[in-house]
């Protein structure tokens, strides 16, 4: 900590006896007002101790003060709903007994501050969530956002200019550029560190490149477990008299102020946010592998009465959390805590955010057994209080008490704000730097969109990831449109898929049902109408989930959004909750958790993209039939299947063209969207259909390349009946839309039920497009070539 | 036949390595604190990242207590099967030559990678044909294998070089493309790709892998009748 920058939060600052004053209550981020309740609520000034407690857990981060009353609106129940909002994670049952455990959670703050330790803490602690409801995580998903990572034609020949100010900004876009790559470099090397040493498969995900999130970058992290249903256990204290039990690594300085400093303002410029550097907390996935075993193992031994893991606010939060959940007290000692370093205060111990740690209740009798299974598992522990009756939370450091707070204030009596939502008049956004002329032929523009930085294969990152570890992965990063998952636990049969031409090799005799996951948003046409755009982001999950044969149980989120005490923010977020909500109601995926990140705006580049990300599990009765992506046969029919109705309103294509952000969406018919997923679902299902895309990105002519690429096996389609305009046939995006191919019956058949446009077959070793009477053709080698744009940037 | 597949703190690949070996066999788990191999007939080191990796990749699994066991049982001729990590266990451990540097391209890295049957006589590829192909899912950031080239010249000569990474394979730079040796008298063998990842038609990408503890198993069986 440097001393001509002194951080915000310093020992200096609350530790000074005697009663801190309402200027440190500021420098905590807590408002005037709130520090005036504050007080109310104690019956007097807090001391240090209670001060820093009140100001985390009345931070905007763990008290949800300017979105609760938003999530309120949001559907949260239905059949298959086992676990709702408000546990560690989401739960839904999955079948014979089993329940998928679900959630996703943002670290965007500390990635943005230091990418490798922000990515991999993020990814411990949704892993935490998800063992600390009893289940065993069996994969990850990411969702990142950068700035632009550079490399198009145009800005390169701009760079060649001899003009002083070219130069310039070309210097100025090359730092740019660089910072981009160098989070995403360090976030996706955060992310594998942490997955791969654990053993937890990352097995998709998604990354978008826009000028908004340059200075705020998007680090979320959606984790699943399986458990079983009579086995989950809940993080409500429970038993006046039981011991408080705290297991894992030791606690030390690392990560204080986490919660209320970092994640819950704004950040400033990049020299400043390295003063912010020591709020990151640093992880290290080998003490949480043998936490996580060892937590399972306490559960599957019935030792534990409730667990919790600790996040952000650290044993604050948990504690109270614990405490207010099951309507009791808790007595904590600081003294009993394992340290890993001298001389820290009781305030430091309480609000450390070091990471892989984890807090259960435990009956008296079971507390010795506990202990020596930790110990079987090298992992500290140590009895560090009791549940009580008193519903306060008395901390002591020893004999001495040094905070004494009621629980139900340090919970619940956080003031929640009303938005002041006002939507903007003018535009909130700078339109992006052309790198694409106006006149680009199809053939340039189909390869220019193939190597753009949203489009391009994300191969390089996704090979960062071990994806196949705990042997339950159907469908590989870039096989399927949503990552496939077998339940079952059995060895599968061994049949050879290579000895046989049959695309579902059949070689068990029995149905194996699997989970498929996706996560997805594309921030740019949230930006473009909020609730249309998060509507988007929901049916393109479920659309992901079709084309695998599953159908959605439930849908987390991560609501990333700047700073809601602007009116155009507010607007943004009232407008995507109220899309968020209208679309999970519709396709029957209630949300069964989530996380908000606000305050997401960097100092000069402005609030990010508004970003709902949502993540979305469904289930499908046998992976066997599990859709691809890749063409499989020779001579298989291709079909635009869906209400398909492209546009290039604020499409991937506008964006290369530097064409500002629209005002508004066309709006959707969720349920003739729903109608044709559905369709394919139940096709992919009966084994009808050899392959199943979703037009997205870059729209039909970049899904038909993507199928190509998939496959190596090219296509002749005809697009005449898509759309009037040639572009819009061939780049337009827009909900509802999906590239199938199969046995032309079959195809056919498909559109007894919902449109479908028959298109062309698969054949050949090129795309060739025709339409307007042009042709458009690239070899696969050619569309390849394009595609790995990516390796090139970060190779 | 019975595999005892060893499980330290930081093991990952253990329970599919498991899996895999019961396909062919009986198997069950041996706790890096014991000493007791438990009448296993083969023992599987599997992949992960022992102790956190910490140090030096397998450098401190090697001195576990079942580590002891394992070397007299190797000494003894029993057979034992490194994986990834377990074949870095064995490098530290000196049951096998060479050791395993961080990867060429600096990066942690998953890749089905095609490999190449050099010795198919051995104890761990008999049910392999000679230059037969093999695709096994490969997945580490410390998989470059390195020998002295005095002792690559006596690998050679004494067939210890079992797979290789075949043409344009290798991204991890390992010295003449070697992605699995074994030790001078046949019964200690170890790879940087994962077989037991490719023991499944639906989750393996291929079912190679499962000839590798096939031939472990005719090695302690016999062929099956």
């Amino acid at each position: 900590m440097s001393e001509n920058h002194p951080p915000a939060v310093s020992i200096e600052t609350v530790s000074a006896p005697p009663a801190p004053s309402v200027e440190d209550a500021l420098a905590l981020g807590l408002t005037r007002a709130e520090y005036e309740l504050v007080c109310e609520k104690q019956g007097g000034s807090p001391n240090q101790v209670e001060l820093a407690m009140y100001s985390l857990l009345w931070s905007e981060h763990c008290a949800y003060k300017h979105s609760k009353k938003l999530l309120r609106t949001l559907p949260t129940e239905g059949r298959h709903v086992v676990m709702g909002p408000g546990e560690n994670a989401g739960a839904v049952d999955v079948g014979n007994g089993l329940v998928c455990a679900f959630k996703v959670e943002s670290h965007n703050h500390p990635s943005a501050v230091e990418p490798f330790q922000g990515a991999a803490t993020g990814v411990g602690g949704i892993l935490r969530d998800i063992f600390a409801i009893g289940a065993r995580p069996i994969a990850v998903l990411d969702s990142l956002r950068f700035g632009e990572p550079g490399g198009s034609a145009i800005r390169d020949k701009d760079a060649g200019d001899e003009d002083a100010q070219s130069i310039a900004n070309a210097r100025a876009r090359t730092r740019t550029h660089a910072r981009a790559r160098f989070l995403l470099d360090g976030a996706v090397k955060g992310i594998g560190h942490y997955g791969n040493s654990i053993g937890v498969p990352t097995v998709g995900g998604e990354v978008y490149f826009e000028g908004p999130y340059e200075q705020n970058c998007l680090v979320n992290a959606m984790a699943l477990g399986l458990g079983e249903r009579e086995k989950l256990v809940r993080s409500a204290a429970a038993g006046v008299g039981n011991t408080l039990l705290l297991f894992g690594a030791r606690t030390g300085r690392d990560g204080i102020g986490g919660a209320s400093v970092l994640a819950s303002a704004e950040l400033g410029d990049a020299d400043a946010d390295a003063d912010k550097r020591p709020t990151v907390q640093v992880g290290d996935p080998f003490e949480e592998k043998k936490l996580l075993e060892c937590s399972l193992e306490l559960l599957e031994r019935g030792l534990i009465v409730a667990l919790q893991d600790l996040g952000a606010a650290g044993l604050t939060s948990s504690a109270a959390e614990m405490a207010s959940k099951g309507e009791l007290g808790i007595d904590l000692d600081v003294a009993r805590i394992p340290l890993r370093e001298q001389g820290m205060e009781p305030f430091e111990v309480m609000v450390s955010e070091s990471q892989e740690r984890m807090l259960c209740v435990v009956e008296p009798a079971n507390v010795d057994a506990v202990i020596a299974l930790c110990e079987k598992w090298e992992v500290n522990s140590a009895a560090i209080g009791t549940v009580t009756e008193t519903r306060r939370m008395r901390v002591f450091d020893g004999e001495e008490l040094v905070g004494d707070m009621p629980v139900r204030a340090l919970v619940d009596d956080c003031p929640l704000y009303d938005l002041a939502p006002v939507k903007p008049i003018e535009p909130i956004y700078a339109t992006p730097a052309a790198t694409l002329a106006e006149d680009a032929s199809p053939r340039e523009t189909l390869l220019a969109l193939l190597g753009s930085p949203n489009i391009a294969s994300r191969r390089p990152l996704f090979e960062q990831y071990d994806a196949i570890v705990q042997s339950r992965t159907v469908r590989r990063p870039e096989q399927a449109d949503a990552a496939v998952l077998a339940l079952d636990s059995e060895p599968y049969p061994t049949a050879d898929p290579r000895s046989t031409a049959d695309p579902h090799p059949t070689g068990a005799d029995r149905p194996i049902p699997a989970l498929a996951v996706s996560i997805d948003c594309n921030g740019r046409r949230v930006a473009a109408d909020p609730y249309t755009g998060t509507v988007e982001a929901v049916l393109e999950c479920a659309a992901n989930l079709a084309c695998v044969g599953a159908e959605p149980l439930g849908t987390t989120n991560n609501l990333n959004f700047g700073n809601p005490e602007k009116g155009h923010i507010a607007w943004q977020l009232t407008e995507s909750v109220r899309g968020l909500g209208d679309a999970c109601r519709a396709l029957q995926a209630p949300i069964v958790g989530g996380n908000v990140s606000l305050y997401n705006e960097g100092q000069t580049s402005g609030p990010i993209y508004p970003t709902p990300v949502i993540g979305m599990v469904g289930r499908l009765p046998d992976a066997r039939r599990a859709g691809r992506i890749g063409f499989v046969r020779e001579g298989d029919t291709i079909a635009i299947v869906g209400p398909f109705a492209p546009s290039l309103a604020a499409s991937e294509l506008a964006k290369l063209r530097g064409e500002p952000l629209p005002d508004g969406l066309a709006a959707i018919d969720i349920e003739a969207v729903r109608a044709s997923q559905i369709a394919v679902r139940e096709a992919v299902r009966a084994g009808a259909l050899a392959s199943a895309h979703d037009i997205a990105e870059g729209g039909a002519a970049i899904a038909l390349a993507e199928c190509a690429l998939a496959a190596g096996l090219g296509a002749s389609v005809e697009l005449d009946a898509i759309a009037t305009e040639v572009t819009d046939s061939l780049f337009g995006e827009g909900p509802g839309g999906f590239v199938v191919s199969g046995r032309e019956r079959a195809v056919r058949e498909l559109g007894e039920r919902v449109p479908v446009r028959v298109i062309g077959t698969v054949g050949g070793d090129a795309l060739r497009i025709e339409l307007q009477g042009q042709t458009l053709s690239a070899t696969l080698a050619e569309l390849a070539e394009a595609h790995q744009a990516l390796a090139v940037l970060f190779g | 036949m019975k595999f005892g597949v060893l499980q330290f703190p930081g093991s990952c690949d253990e329970v599919d390595a498991l899996h895999a070996a019961r396909r062919v066999g009986d198997a069950e788990l041996l706790w890096h604190g014991d000493r007791d191999l438990k009448g296993a007939d083969a023992i599987v080191v599997p992949g992960g990242f022992s102790y956190g990796d910490y140090l030096r990749a397998g450098a401190i699994a090697r001195f576990a207590p079942v580590m002891e066991a394992v070397i007299d049982f190797a000494g003894d001729g029993g057979l034992v099967l490194g994986i990834c990590n377990g074949f870095q266990v064995l490098c530290e451990a000196h049951l096998l030559p060479g050791a395993l540097l961080g990867n060429a391209n600096r990066r942690f890295t998953f890749r089905q990678v095609e490999l190449e049957v050099l010795n198919s006589g051995g104890s761990f590829t008999r049910a392999c044909a000679l230059d037969e192909r093999l695709s096994i899912p490969a997945k580490h950031a410390w998989g470059r294998y390195y020998a002295e080239p005095e002792t690559l010249a006596a690998m050679d000569r004494a067939g210890q070089v079992v797979l290789r990474y075949a043409a344009a394979e290798n991204f991890n730079g390992s010295v003449h493309d070697i992605a699995g040796v074994s030790n001078e008298r046949g019964n200690v063998f170890g790879l940087m790709p994962h077989p037991e990842h490719a023991v499944a038609s639906l989750i393996g990408g291929s079912t190679d892998g499962l000839k590798i503890f096939e031939s472990m198993r005719i090695t302690v069986e016999g062929a099956r009748v």
